[in-house]
C-alpha cells in the first residue's frame, strides 16, 4: 500500500582526495519517518546535500528518483520546487526580521514587488498554529528562543508545500521539553501523511519516532532497520561496527582535598540589568573529582561558568572564589588562565576555535608563553606540542596543518580540549563536552576526562544529557533558574531524582 | 574502548608512507598564492620593461619608483595588521597629510629654535601619529564603534586640520635638505666607489653614452650581506626542521627558490649601485618589512592578532586581551601613517594640502591584492608589500608609457578586482 516516495541509488560523491559517499542507497516510503544515523563524518549531511541540490546534479554519481521521476537538481531552488525541504542544523533565519518576514523570505506575497503584509501575516498566523507556536508574526526572530526558532523553520518549510521534510539534527540545541514537543509535531505531521527524514545523534529520539532507520558508516549504507528491529543497542552496534558494551570508561576515583570553592555567586543579565541570572550559587570541587552540573537548557549553567571564567558573562558579579582555600581574583580571562582554571565552551565554533587557522595554532593559543620566550615563538617547540596533543587526544587529521574548520565535530572538540590541556589547568570546566559529536568520539572524550581526574585535576562537567552525567561524574549539582536546587552523589543519583530536583527545586531533601 | 584504538595505528602508518610526495605538493599549493603573486609582479615588470623600451629597469627609474611608492608600502604594513585584526582604517591618507603639514610648520614657520631640528620634528611627528592612532583605536577597541565609521570621521577631521594648518590652499616649504634626505637621499658610500669602466670622452668633450660604470660599493656590500643572510637563514631553518624530524619543502624547490630570489635581488642591487646607491627610504622600508615579517610570523603578538581576526570571541576566551590588542594595532597604524606623511613631505620638499589624498585606497588595495581577507584573520606582510609594488610598478610603467591618469585608475581597479576574484575562486576550488 505504501509507495516509495524517494529512492536514492548508488550515490557516490568524491571530494578532492576523499570519497565521502560510495554507492549509498536510500529508499523512503510515503508517510513514514525515516531516521538516518551514523557517526559524525559518516556522510549523512553530504547525502542530504546531494538530495537537496546543494551539490548540483553532475557533481556526483548515482540516481535520485522522487515520486517516480528521476531528478537532476541544479540547486536548492529545484528541490524545493518539487517539495523537498531541508532544515539545517544551523538555522538559516535572519535575526533582525520578523517571523512573518522570515517565513516568506524570497517567497513573499507580493504583486509587482509590493508586499501584501496582511496576506503574509494571516498566512503566517495559520502556519504558526499548525506548528503550535504562539507568537505574534511580527515578533523579531532574535527575541524568541532557539526552540521556537526551530518551529519557525518548520513553518517556513510548510509554507513551501513540502512533501518530504528533512531535519538535520533538529534537537541538537533544544531543551528536553522543546525536543519532545518537536518530536510530537513530527508524529502529528506523519498522521497527516507527510514524509520526513530525521537525522539525529540522539538514539532515544530515533527510537521513539522512527519507522525505519538507515545506518551510514564511512560513506556507505550499512543497513536499514524496520521498526520492529529498532533498539539503541542494535543501532550503536551497526554505527560503530561492533558492539559497545560500555559507553563510559571505568574509573576509580581518588578524591582529595577541596581545590575550588565558590560562595554566594550572583550574576545579573548583561543587558536587562534588573534580571538576576545566577542566584547565590555555592559549590566546590575536589582534587581528582568529576563534578556534574545538571539542569535544563536555560538553567543558567553556561552563564555561571562563563561569569566565573574571567567575567566573560554578565554584570554586577558578586561572590567569592577560593583556590586551595585562598581567595582568588578571576576578574579577567588571563587571570583565570594564570590561576590554572580553564573553561571549554559549549559552542566550539563560535567561542572555541579559530576555524580559518590550523590545528597547531589553535592548540597553543591559550598558552603561547608555553611555546615562546620573550614574545618570540619557537616553531619547533610549537610543532612538537601540537603533535603531542594530537596524539594524546587522538585528533584525526592529515597533519597539524589542517584547518580546524574542515574537521568533524568530534575532532574539533578534541582540538579545543587540547588547547586547554596545554594551558595546564588545575580546574577544568567542560561545558557540554560531547554535544553534537558521535558515539565513538564521545567515548574518547570520556576517557580523556577520566585520565585528567586520575592525574588529580578538579573537573566540572556541565551537561544536558543525564545518562552522561550519571556515567562519568562523582557528584552532581542540579541547577534550575539560576539556583543550585540539588546536590547528590552520582552513585545514588538517577535521572528521576535529577528531574525531581529540577521540578520541585528541593533536591537535597529528595536525595 | 576498542572503537578508536583499531583505526588509529592504521592511519599512522598510512601517513608515514604517503608523507613524502604529499608534503611536496602541499608545500607548493600552500605557497602557490605567494609565489603566484611574486610571479605576477615579475611578469608585470617585464611587460612594462618591454612597453617602455627598457626604461623601467634603468637605475634612475628604479630609484624613482622606490621613492614614489615607499610611503604606500610603509602604510600597507600597518594596514595589513589592521585588516588581519578584522578592521579597516580609512584615515591614513589624511593623517599622513596632516603630519606632513605639522612637520613643515614646525621646521619652517613656527619659531621653535632647536626644536625645529628635522630629527626632533620627526620624532615628535611619530609620537603625534601614535596619539592619533590611540585616539581612534580607543573608540574602536573599548566602545566597539565600527572602525569604518571612526576612521571615516578621522579621514575628514585630519584632512581638515591639515588644510587649516597650511592656511587654506597654500603650501609650506622649502623643507631643509637634511629632512628631504629621508625620501630622496641615498646612503653614503663609506667604502668608496669602484670604477669598473672609466668614462670615455669623445672629441666633442662629451661622455659617450654607455661608457663609464662606477659602482657604489657600500650598496654592493650591503646587498651581498642581505642575500647571504637570506640564504643562510633559509638553510638554517630547513636544517632545524629536518633535525626535529619535520618535513621541509623539497630540496630542489628550496634551491631554485633561493637562487631565483638571490639573483633578482642582486640584479636590483647592481642597478642601484650603478646609479647613486641605495635610497635611504628603501633601507628604512627594508628594515620595517623584515620587522613586520618577524612580528607576524614569529611573535606571540602577531599570532594573537591573527587569532583575534579569525575569531575574536574565541581569542578573548583564550585569555587574549582583544581590546588592548586592537588599541595597539591602531597605534601602530598611526605611527606608520605619520612616517608615510614624513616620507611624502620629504619627497615633495614641502607640505601641500593634498598630500596623501586618496592614498588610503591605494594602501588598502595593496593589502587586498596581497591576499588579505576582508573578513580578517588572513593576510601576509610579503603579500601586502608585493601588492604595493604591483600598484607602484603599474603607476610608474603607465606614466612612462604616457597612459592618461584617468585610465591608470581604471587599470588599477581591474587589477584589484581580478586579484580578489582569483583568491575567492582558488578558495572555493580547494
Amino acid at each position: 500500500m505504501a509507495s516509495t516516495i524517494l529512492e536514492m541509488r548508488d550515490i557516490t560523491k568524491t571530494f578532492p582526495g576523499v570519497k565521502a559517499l560510495s554507492n549509498v542507497n536510500l529508499s523512503v516510503e510515503e508517510g513514514e519517518i525515516h531516521a538516518i544515523v551514523g557517526e559524525n563524518g559518516a556522510g549523512k549531511s553530504t547525502l542530504m546535500k546531494v538530495l537537496s541540490g546543494v551539490y548540483p546534479s553532475g557533481t556526483y554519481d548515482g540516481q535520485i528518483v522522487f515520486r517516480g521521476q528521476e531528478c537532476h537538481f541544479k540547486g536548492i531552488h529545484d528541490s524545493e520546487h518539487i517539495g523537498i525541504v531541508i532544515i539545517h542544523q544551523e538555522l538559516a533565519l535572519v535575526p533582525m526580521l520578523s517571523i512573518a518576514e522570515n517565513i516568506f523570505l524570497g517567497n513573499e506575497h507580493a504583486s509587482y514587488g509590493v508586499i501584501d503584509w496582511d496576506a503574509n501575516e494571516t498566512r503566517t498566523a495559520a502556519l504558526l498554529k499548525k506548528v503550535g507556536l504562539k507568537e505574534d508574526p511580527k515578533t523579531l526572530i532574535t527575541n524568541i528562543g532557539v526552540g521556537k526558532q526551530q518551529l519557525v523553520e518548520i513553518a517556513k518549510a510548510l509554507s513551501k508545500e513540502v512533501k518530504l521534510l528533512i531535519l538535520d539534527e533538529p534537537t541538537a540545541s533544544l531543551s528536553e521539553k522543546d525536543s519532545q514537543a518537536l518530536l510530537d509535531l513530527l508524529l502529528e505531521f506523519k498522521r497527516q501523511g507527510m514524509t520526513s527524514i530525521l537525522i539525529s545523534h540522539k538514539l532515544n529520539e530515533v527510537n521513539r519516532v522512527a519507522d525505519k532507520v538507515t545506518v551510514i558508516r564511512d560513506g556507505r549504507t550499512i543497513e536499514t532497520l524496520p521498526r520492529k528491529d529498532i533498539s539503541e543497542d542494535r543501532i550503536i552496534t551497526s554505527m560503530v561496527g561492533r558492539s559497545l558494551d560500555d559507553r563510559y570508561p571505568p574509573r576509580e576515583p581518588q578524591i582529595g582535598e577541596v581545590i575550588l570553592e565558590v560562595k554566594d555567586w550572583s550574576v545579573y543579565h548583561p543587558i536587562h540589568a534588573e534580571r538576576q541570572v545566577i542566584k547565590n550559587v555555592n559549590l566546590n570541587v575536589r582534587k581528582g573529582e568529576v563534578v556534574g552540573i545538571a539542569g535544563l537548557m536555560g538553567a543558567g549553567r553556561t552563564e555561571f561558568a562563563m561569569s566565573l571564567f574571567g567575567r566573560s558573562y554578565g554584570r554586577h558579579i558578586t561572590g567569592e572564589v577560593s583556590l586551595h582555600g585562598k581567595p582568588l581574583d578571576l576578574s579577567s580571562v588571563s587571570k583565570a588562565v594564570e590561576n590554572r582554571i580553564a573553561y571549554v565552551t559549549e559552542d566550539r565554533k563560535t567561542y572555541g576555535l579559530n576555524l580559518i587557522d590550523h590545528i597547531k595554532h589553535n592548540v597553543t593559543l591559550a598558552n603561547l608563553s608555553g611555546v615562546s620566550s620573550r614574545g618570540v615563538i619557537d616553531d619547533m617547540r610549537e610543532m612538537s606540542v601540537a603533535n603531542d596533543y594530537r596524539k594524546k587526544t587522538n585528533i584525526r587529521a592529515s597533519s597539524v596543518y589542517q584547518l580546524t574548520g574542515n574537521l568533524s565535530g568530534g575532532n574539533q572538540q578534541k582540538v579545543v580540549l587540547s588547547k586547554w590541556l596545554f594551558a595546564d589547568p588545575e580546574v577544568l570546566i567542560l561545558d557540554e563536552p560531547t554535544r553534537g559529536i558521535d558515539v565513538g568520539a564521545k567515548y574518547e572524550i570520556y576517557t580523556i576526562i577520566a585520565r585528567l581526574a586520575a592525574e588529580g585535576k578538579a573537573i566540572i562537567v556541565i551537561s544536558s544529557e543525564m545518562p552522561e552525567l550519571l556515567g562519568i561524574t562523582d557528584r552532581i549539582y542540579v541547577m534550575n533558574e539560576g539556583r543550585i536546587v540539588g546536590e547528590m552523589a552520582a552513585s545514588d543519583a538517577s535521572q528521576e531524582k535529577i528531574m525531581r530536583a529540577i521540578v520541585r527545586g528541593e533536591g537535597k531533601k529528595a536525595s | 574502548m576498542s572503537t578508536e584504538s583499531a583505526p588509529a595505528p592504521q592511519s599512522g602508518t598510512a601517513e608515514d608512507v604517503k608523507q613524502g610526495p604529499r608534503i611536496a605538493v602541499s608545500a607548493l599549493t600552500t605557497n602557490l598564492r605567494e609565489y603566484g603573486l611574486i610571479i605576477a609582479l615579475i611578469v608585470i615588470m617585464l611587460f612594462f620593461q618591454y612597453t617602455t623600451s627598457g626604461t623601467l629597469f634603468k637605475p634612475v627609474n628604479l630609484s624613482n619608483l622606490v621613492q614614489q611608492n615607499s610611503f604606500i608600502i610603509v602604510m600597507a604594513l600597518g594596514m595589513l595588521l589592521v585588516i588581519v585584526a578584522g578592521y579597516i582604517d580609512l584615515s591614513v591618507g589624511s593623517v599622513a597629510g596632516f603630519i606632513g603639514a605639522l612637520a613643515a610648520m614646525m621646521m619652517v614657520i613656527w619659531p621653535l629654535g632647536i626644536f625645529s631640528n628635522p630629527l626632533v620634528v620627526s620624532i615628535v611627528c611619530l609620537i603625534v601619529g601614535a596619539l592619533i592612532g590611540a585616539a581612534q583605536g580607543y573608540w574602536i577597541a573599548y566602545h566597539k564603534i565600527p572602525s569604518f565609521i571612526v576612521t571615516l570621521a578621522g579621514m575628514l577631521i585630519f584632512r581638515g586640520i591639515c588644510q587649516a594648518l597650511l592656511g587654506g590652499g597654500s603650501s609650506v616649504g622649502p623643507l631643509p635638505d637634511s629632512f628631504k634626505a629621508l625620501s630622496s637621499g641615498f646612503i653614503p658610500d663609506v667604502i668608496g666607489p669602484l670604477t669598473l669602466i672609466p668614462p670615455t670622452v669623445n672629441a666633442a668633450g662629451k661622455t659617450i653614452v654607455g661608457s663609464g660604470l662606477t659602482l657604489h660599493m657600500t650598496t654592493i656590500v650591503l646587498g651581498l650581506i642581505a642575500v647571504l643572510a637570506y640564504a643562510y637563514f633559509g638553510f638554517r631553518t630547513r636544517r632545524k626542521r629536518e633535525r626535529h624530524g619535520y618535513e621541509a619543502e623539497p630540496f630542489p624547490l628550496f634551491v631554485v627558490k633561493t637562487l631565483v630570489g638571490s639573483v633578482l635581488a642582486l640584479f636590483l642591487v647592481f642597478q642601484f649601485a650603478s646609479y647613486r646607491g641605495l635610497p635611504v627610504v628603501l633601507l628604512v622600508m627594508g628594515v620595517l618589512i623584515s620587522l613586520f615579517v618577524f612580528v607576524t610570523k614569529r611573535m606571540t603578538i602577531g599570532r594573537r592578532i591573527y587569532a583575534m581576526g579569525g575569531n575574536a570571541k574565541a581569542a578573548q576566551l583564550s585569555g587574549i586581551n582583544t581590546e588592548r590588542l586592537t588599541l595597539m594595532v591602531f597605534i601602530n597604524m598611526g605611527v606608520l601613517s605619520a612616517l608615510g606623511g614624513l616620507i611624502i613631505a620629504a619627497r615633495l620638499g614641502q607640505a601641500v594640502p593634498a598630500a596623501g589624498l586618496g592614498s588610503e585606497l591605494d594602501v588598502i588595495a595593496a593589502v587586498f591584492i596581497g591576499g588579505a581577507s576582508a573578513m580578517g584573520g588572513v593576510g601576509q606582510v610579503i603579500g601586502a608589500v608585493v601588492g604595493g609594488f604591483i600598484m607602484g610598478v603599474m603607476n610608474n610603467g603607465m606614466s612612462i608609457m604616457g597612459v592618461n591618469v584617468d585610465w591608470q585608475q581604471v587599470v588599477k581597479g581591474l587589477v584589484l578586482l581580478g586579484a580578489v576574484i582569483f583568491d575567492v575562486y582558488n578558495k572555493n576550488k580547494a
